[in-house]
């Protein structure tokens, strides 16, 4: 699992990582398909991806997805982003399957259980777990606890939940004395490992947001 | 009055909102209550709409995470969504995912989840494709976003509302005439406004 929506909250210095590391045949969850020709495009480019579990694929810039797609040389499952969201949340919450009334009625409903509430019909969608989930926090500290910034927080919280194991690019470590626990969004219990890496180009721009 | 308007032309709606009227606009990548893209100086690279494209918060406005933007959705705590489309049919059915089984690459997003949660959808379109087919038809032939939801369309001719599995037309550009309006709708139009021209 990786967190991020477009460019924002997505863990790039781990993905780095993931290269350099040499994993293959990986299967990636996450909302976009990449972009450009870094982070997950990156990682596809290196032909170490067999297949993505994502909402929105096709966006600007996403060249090395579609002429990898198109090549058949990635296998595509496209899931609802609220769907991705929730079946991710299913699965760090220990719920094997939820009903949702999002599908009914297309093509994407084909196939899957069904079921009337109330009068109204829902299909059954299983919870999606992951071996690793990589995202990105603003602040944590060495218990693991995560502050999020702004849109930055996306799918990170949720991804946090669902993995065997969860590592963190955080901008920056805190003392446990300087973490607010009241604002704390995802308690350590859920984050195995964090690597600091200091987001400069963007702590620039807040700098100069700031004066 | 909460809103979403999605990717394409009704990201527009931010920026058409009267002053004096209280919108609060919600992005599905966990922001309610942005406003408008800030100036080239201020852009704060955190922060965007679901469109990916940079935006400001406004007083009052707060961050949450996907699970919690779309128990919003889903939960049927939006008043309207403004979506795109590829075609509307008559009965409110809506297809603006994909526009084939083999196409090479849909893309979904939040829209199917918008589209089945949020209380009144309505559709800003063209009224043609720029080919000028029609996109306002008797059924869809792409593939459904959501069966029978579109209660709206906003075109560049005209306002129609989708009633009891019909096309009535609430207001047109002036100067045109019902006869064109028709002859680039694939469905029966009904009136309910006087003619302009």
């Amino acid at each position: 699992m990786v967190g991020g929506f477009g460019s924002v909250g997505q863990p790039d210095a781990l993905i780095e990582g993931l290269i350099e590391q040499g994993a293959r045949d990986l299967t990636i969850i996450a909302n976009n398909a990449g972009a450009g020709h870094v982070g997950l495009a990156k990682l596809m480019a290196a032909e170490r991806v067999r297949k993505i579990i994502c909402s929105f694929p096709r966006s600007a810039g996403s060249v090395v997805f579609e002429e990898l797609f198109q090549a058949g040389k990635l296998e595509l499952e496209i899931v609802p982003q609220g769907t991705l969201a929730e079946r991710i949340r299913a699965a760090g919450a220990g719920i094997p399957g939820f009903y949702t009334a999002t599908t009914v009625g297309t093509q994407l409903a084909e196939g899957k259980e069904s079921k009337i509430f109330d009068g109204r019909p829902y299909v059954l969608e299983r919870a999606l777990q992951a071996d690793i989930a990589l995202i990105q926090a603003w602040r944590t500290d060495r218990m693991g606890n995560c502050l999020y910034r702004e849109s930055g927080r996306n799918f990170n919280p949720v991804m946090a939940m669902a993995a065997r194991m969860t590592v963190v690019q955080s901008c920056g470590m805190v003392p446990l004395e300087d973490m607010d626990p009241e604002a704390i969004v995802t308690p350590g219990i859920f984050v195995e490992r964090i690597v600091v890496v200091p987001d400069e180009t963007r702590a620039a721009s807040l700098d100069r947001k700031a004066a | 009055m909460v809103c979403q308007s999605r990717i394409g032309i009704p990201t527009l709606v931010a920026d058409a909102i009267p002053e004096g009227r209280e919108i609060i606009l919600h992005s599905e990548n966990g922001i309610l209550g942005f406003g408008p893209a800030p100036a080239p100086d201020k852009l704060d690279p955190w922060l965007i709409n679901a469109g990916k494209q940079p935006v400001s918060l406004n007083p009052g406005g707060s961050f949450f995470s996907h699970t919690d933007s779309f128990a919003m959705i889903r939960g049927g705590h939006l008043d309207l969504c403004v979506l795109g489309a590829f075609e509307v049919a008559a009965n409110g059915d809506l297809a603006n995912w994909t526009t084939s089984a083999q196409d090479a690459a849909p893309a979904i997003g939040g829209a199917m989840d918008l589209a089945a949660g949020t209380r009144r959808i309505w559709v800003a379109t063209e009224h043609t494709t720029k080919t000028g087919t029609p996109k306002l038809v008797e059924r869809c032939s792409y593939p459904l976003t959501a069966p029978a939801v579109v209660d709206r369309i906003y075109t560049n001719l005209a306002v129609i509302d989708v009633r009891d599995n019909a096309f009535t037309v609430i207001d047109m550009i002036p100067g045109l005439t019902r006869e064109e309006l028709q002859s680039k709708t694939a469905a029966p139009l009904f009136f309910e406004v006087p003619e302009y021209a």
